[in-house]
């Protein structure tokens, strides 16, 4: 913080930073600035001229004040504060022809833009334009561009304020937007009009503030006023971004970012942001029972009584549940306590392989610095990760970070464009033991850092030495002399669902068979019923003759081999409760109902409960949470973190263990296709089908 | 009339060799070790003393300028850039510098940047000019083998100069453009502050002059400030180099005292207005962005920067532009109009909408397709543009077009009577 000085905004005066540019100055004043091409979180342009403010004693000509600093002001005569003027005659003088300026070459075409009822430039001309125009020339009209299936382009609305361009350059790391031609002629494009390449691209359309960079998907579909807004949670990655989910009606129009200073600042990926239209497809909106080899639709009763024959025939050791990616912590507590009550150890919701555990404390599963804490960082390890697929915004976050101080990062495992520069390590777990004789430059750094990161991604979590890995891991963040209370070790998980099923406990219990091993055992034929709890991304065809129960809500893989399917809703469908990666709770909020007779999951188990004779002890979701509550309270703080133990990861450190070299592959190959909900979407198809041709064309 | 001792450029017009031998027998590079030893203050002290403004066209004290830059580094190391990107339209002073007298500047370099702490200049040329970039560059490589530039100079300073090739944009010649474009990036100004004397090229203390600025340096520390500060009159002191295009007899680039009058200049320079000083209609006195003067009141000017301030106008560049009673005045000006819209980067608002609004309305008026009120609109559009903008292009667009509505609302009204009327108007000459 540095220095504070007296300014002058309007007579009134007030005390701001040294630092604050006018444009803060103003606004801390309480005078409102209009302004197209300032963003808090780009770098300052200073080009669209709408923010210019009269400041007195200078030259006599209006400033910008988006790009100046308080630092920068003269003293007025005597030692006076500065002073600067919002509303004179000047300033409105100037905004007026800016306006003017903005508006004789934009095509005003508001009834069949997208943006209007939330433009800008629609605002800003109602506040600070003329009523009439004096133009009466030819507009400018600029042919159309591609950039890809999800930003949809109509150039001639464009108002050259280059925030999109500033986007794609500083935050999302894939330069891909620039302008060509100069003058009135300046277009804003890609080069040779091919797709953007970034996973972050949809922010560009929140950012344009006017109609030239719109929703695809979106287009045509709804206007805002008309639309419903529910702010919830995101649960496509772990990141669980703050996001807005606008419904007309029972279905979701579009997801739109919230701000969150803690987790996803205000950007989104693009599977958060254009997953919409596969909540609508492949839906499973009725109970279905498989009878002489086909799926039939059959009602909730005769669903409820298939699944109660087929474990009336079974004992309680041989049934086992699955949980998938996108369950919530309601619904993996209900199923715990029904596995429970049933008699069965065997539940879980990891990937297969994976080696974290509850046991080995909060902190052996949790991305202990937080997110927001990547910015105290001084130095950063990947292992086994992609952060760009496996949760995006949190790498715009490891990007902002490098760009802000250059920070030494490097990687161990499979070499990516993580849009910062990496040093690449080594691509097999030895490199960890390199680091931990001392050997490499980057060993150095590691040792001298005070707040390292050492992020651990599942792809080497789910290998067989994987639990040699995270010790190694553990060992590499808590080495040397580290800042009080500094916890390094941040596992980054890629799967909503995964620290709220470790949280409850939905691992196997004593004696339990853990993900691979029930897919084993059921294949074997020594399970009888597996239940999957929106569980798509194991072996269906390795199951055996088990009977399959599914609960969930699209016809993805486990729908598929299901014996019985139960419909549930998604996420936008229910109020549940994700806890993301750092270990943050969040809860979602209902913004549409799940379609047909499908039901929230935690109440389509209750009621199986009943038919199965193993009643679960709540009525209603208030019950079950005050039940899950009391066994785990630090569910009950939303939004709050509990904090892991510095201990348990000095612990974990000790372990050991033996590493095998093989190279450490990532886990999830294909960004856009990573859950039941994204394989459904047809805008997650064609931006995943892009992604592949890209790649196999740059292999050419 | 300037009297030849007095003459700073003795090779403008090439009948001498312009390279280093030609050069150093005019008196180039003579002892410049004994500048330096006198020491970077003593250079930046005489230079103010001097009066020499700016010659890139803004006029800004010189010497006021080079005392801007840190006086120790912090680290980072001092530039000096050269802009060579002479692209004002009639302006055509730079490159015979360039082409007759490249040393001038080199040594000028040297000693602006040992009074800077630079050891490095950079001289951005103008995309077009092909020879005058030969020319340049072999003056560096002779200076380099004769110790003159390199390490271990013969004066004691290490002073490298890096010739750079624009690619032929007006906008590369504003100065924080021009750094954008020495970078590598589009030549798009950058916004001030901060200036480019603490954040300039490469993000290190930097200076930006006009070639001739460089280019009279050593000759005014040789023969002494006093010497210069005595040419012209105060606050408008010295030599410049005017260039006289357009109407006249015999154009030229012509080296005068600051303050010479534009008849003077005109009749013993340029063999006079042709057809006779009664058949002048206008000049632009200072390159295409400075608003025209109407003959009426071009009689006793003084070409220097207060004078021609005075009849709000200005010298800029001293390019002046001669034009007789047979131009199509609203055409001329339509066209420089075209020019400006044709060379704003785009970058911000009222240049990119505004140049191009300007042309199309004064192309109207040309034709006398246009309507009165109009005329007002236009002025008013132009005031809009003026101060507006990031950097001095929106200025210079929006200049001439009121320089013509000061003067010449007249004939503009006449077009659109005569259109009215359906009567000819009056065509470009072509």
């Amino acid at each position: 913080m540095s220095e504070l000085r007296t300014v002058k905004v309007d007579g009134a005066e007030i005390d701001v930073p040294q630092d604050y540019t006018l444009l803060q100055a103003c606004e801390a004043a309480g005078a409102e600035i209009p302004r197209f091409c300032f963003h808090e979180r780009l770098s300052i342009a200073g080009n669209c001229r709408m923010c210019l403010i009269e400041v007195k004693g200078g030259p006599p000509k209006p400033v910008a004040s988006c790009a100046m600093n308080v630092r920068d002001l003269r003293p007025g005569p005597e030692g006076a504060p500065p002073e600067m003027l919002t509303r004179s005659p000047m300033v409105r003088k100037a905004r007026e022809g800016v306006m003017e300026f903005l508006l004789i070459n934009h095509p005003l075409d508001c009834p069949i833009c997208d943006q209007g009822g939330e433009c800008d430039l629609q605002d800003q001309a109602m506040a600070y334009g003329v009523d009439g125009s004096r133009f009466h020339e030819n507009k400018r009209a600029v042919e159309d561009k591609y950039i890809g299936p999800l930003v949809k382009t109509t150039m001639t609305r464009c108002i050259h304020c280059t925030r999109c361009i500033r986007f794609a350059a500083e935050v999302a790391g894939a330069p891909d937007l620039g302008a060509t031609g100069r003058g009135e002629d300046m277009e804003i494009t890609t080069y040779l009009e091919a797709a953007m390449g970034s996973e972050l691209q949809g922010n560009v359309i929140d950012l344009c503030p006017v109609g030239a960079l719109t929703s695809r998907p979106y287009e045509f579909h709804a206007r805002p006023w008309e639309l419903t807004k529910t702010e919830s949670v995101d649960a496509m990655d772990a990141v669980g971004s703050a996001i807005r989910v606008d419904t007309r009606g029972r279905e979701v129009m579009r997801i739109l970012p919230r701000t969150n200073e803690d987790v996803n600042e205000e950007w989104i990926s693009d599977k958060t942001r254009f997953i919409w239209d596969g909540l609508r497809t492949q839906r499973l909106d009725r109970p279905y029972v498989r009878r002489d080899g086909r799926l039939v639709a059959a009602t909730w009763g005769e669903a409820f009584m298939n699944v109660a024959e087929a474990v009336g025939r079974s004992s309680g050791e041989k049934i086992a549940a699955l949980a998938g990616p996108l369950a919530g912590v309601e619904e993996m507590y209900a199923l715990r306590v029904l596995m429970e009550r049933l008699g069965s150890p065997h539940f879980d919701s990891r990937p297969a392989g994976s080696v974290l555990a509850p046991k080995n404390g909060r902190a052996s599963y949790l991305f202990n610095t937080t997110i927001a804490g990547i910015e105290a960082a001084d130095a950063i390890l990947i292992v086994g990760s992609n952060p760009r697929h496996e949760a995006a915004v949190l790498n715009a976050r490891i990007r902002k970070h490098f760009r802000a101080t250059n920070l030494p990062i490097a990687l161990v495992g499979e070499v990516a464009d993580l849009t910062y520069p990496a040093e690449h390590l080594g691509s097999g777990p030895q490199a960890l033991d390199a680091l931990l004789a001392g050997e490499g430059a980057f060993a150095g750094v590691l040792a001298e850092a005070k707040r390292p990161l050492v992020i651990v991604g599942q792809g080497a979590l789910t290998r067989a030495d994987g639990a040699a890995i995270l010790s190694r891991a553990a060992a590499l963040a808590t080495n040397g002399e580290r800042d009080e209370g500094w916890n390094g070790l941040c596992v980054l998980h890629d799967a909503a669902s995964a620290v709220g099923g470790l949280d409850i406990g939905f691992v196997p219990g004593e004696g339990g068979l853990a993900t691979a091993g029930i897919v084993a055992a059921a294949g074997r034929g020594d399970l009888d019923v597996v239940i999957l709890l929106g569980e798509d991304d194991v072996d269906m065809s390795a199951l055996g003759s088990a009977h399959v129960v599914y609960i969930g809500t699209h016809g993805d893989a486990g729908a598929h081999r299901a014996d019985v399917i139960l419909p549930a809703a998604t996420y936008t469908e229910k109020s549940a409760t994700y806890v993301n990666t750092e270990g943050r709770v969040q809860m979602t909020a209902r913004a549409a109902f799940p379609p047909g007779e499908a039901r929230e999951d935690w109440a389509v188990l209750r009621a199986l409960s009943d038919s199965l004779s193993a009643t679960l002890p709540f009525d209603d979701l208030n019950a079950l949470r005050g039940q899950m509550y009391q066994a785990h309270p630090h569910l009950a703080a939303i939004d709050g973190i509990a904090a892991g133990d510095l201990a348990d990861v000095r612990a974990l450190a000790e372990a050991g263990g033996d590493i095998d070299p093989a190279p450490i592959a990532n886990r999830i190959d294909d960004f856009y296709l990573t859950n039941p909900i994204a394989r459904a979407s047809a805008v997650m198809a064609e931006c995943s089908a892009l992604a592949s041709s890209t790649l196999a064309a740059a292999a050419e | 009339m300037l009297s030849d001792r007095d003459r700073i450029f003795t090779n403008l017009y090439g009948q001498g060799d312009w390279g280093l031998e030609g050069a150093m027998a005019r008196g180039a590079w003579d002892d410049t070790k004994a500048l330096i030893d006198k020491g970077g203050d003593w250079i930046i002290e005489q230079m103010k003393a001097s009066g020499l403004r700016g010659r890139g066209g803004a006029g800004f004290p010189t010497g006021l300028k080079w005392s801007f830059m840190p006086k120790e580094s912090d680290g980072r190391p001092h530039y000096l850039v050269v802009n060579a990107d002479e692209s004002e339209p009639g302006t055509c002073k730079d490159r015979e510098i360039m082409r007759h007298d490249p040393h001038l500047l080199i040594e000028g370099c040297v000693v602006a940047g040992f009074a800077m702490g630079a050891h490095t200049a950079f001289i951005y040329v103008r995309g077009e000019f092909i020879r005058e970039r030969e020319n340049l560059q072999a003056a560096v490589d002779q200076a380099y083998e004769a110790g003159l530039l390199g390490k271990n100079t013969k004066y004691g300073w290490d002073f490298d100069v890096i010739v750079h090739h624009g690619a032929g944009a007006y906008i590369c010649g504003e100065e924080t453009a021009l750094l954008e474009s020495l970078e590598g990036k589009k030549g798009m100004p950058r916004m001030k502050p901060p200036f480019p004397a603490s954040v300039g090229v490469y993000g290190c203390p930097t200076t930006v002059n006009n070639v001739e600025s460089i280019a009279v340096a050593p000759t005014i520390l040789r023969r002494g400030a006093a010497w210069f500060a005595g040419l012209g009159r105060e606050n408008n002191t010295g030599t410049k180099l005017f260039c006289v295009s357009g109407h006249v007899e015999q154009p030229c680039t012509v080296e005068e005292e600051m303050g010479i009058t534009l008849r003077e200049l005109i009749d013993r320079h340029c063999g006079g207005v042709r057809g006779g000083w009664d058949n002048l209609l206008a000049v632009i006195p200072g390159g295409a962005s400075v608003p025209l003067i109407p003959a009426s009141q071009c009689n006793d000017l003084n070409m220097d920067f207060d004078s021609l301030k005075e009849l709000k106008s200005g010298l800029g560049t001293a390019a002046v532009i001669v034009m007789d009673k047979s131009t199509d005045i609203v055409r001329a000006i339509s066209r420089l109009s075209y020019f400006y819209k044709h060379e704003s980067c785009g970058q911000c608002t009222p240049c990119r909408e505004g140049t191009g609004w300007m042309w199309r309305v004064l192309e109207r008026m040309a034709d006398g397709r246009a309507e009165k009120h109009e005329i007002d609109m236009l002025l008013n559009v132009t005031y809009q543009v003026e101060g507006h903008t990031i950097c001095a292009l929106g200025d210079a667009a929006a200049w001439p077009v009121q320089g013509l509505i000061r003067h010449f609302r007249g004939e503009i009204e006449r077009r659109i009577d005569a259109r009215l009327l359906g009567e000819p108007v009056m065509e470009a000459a072509e």
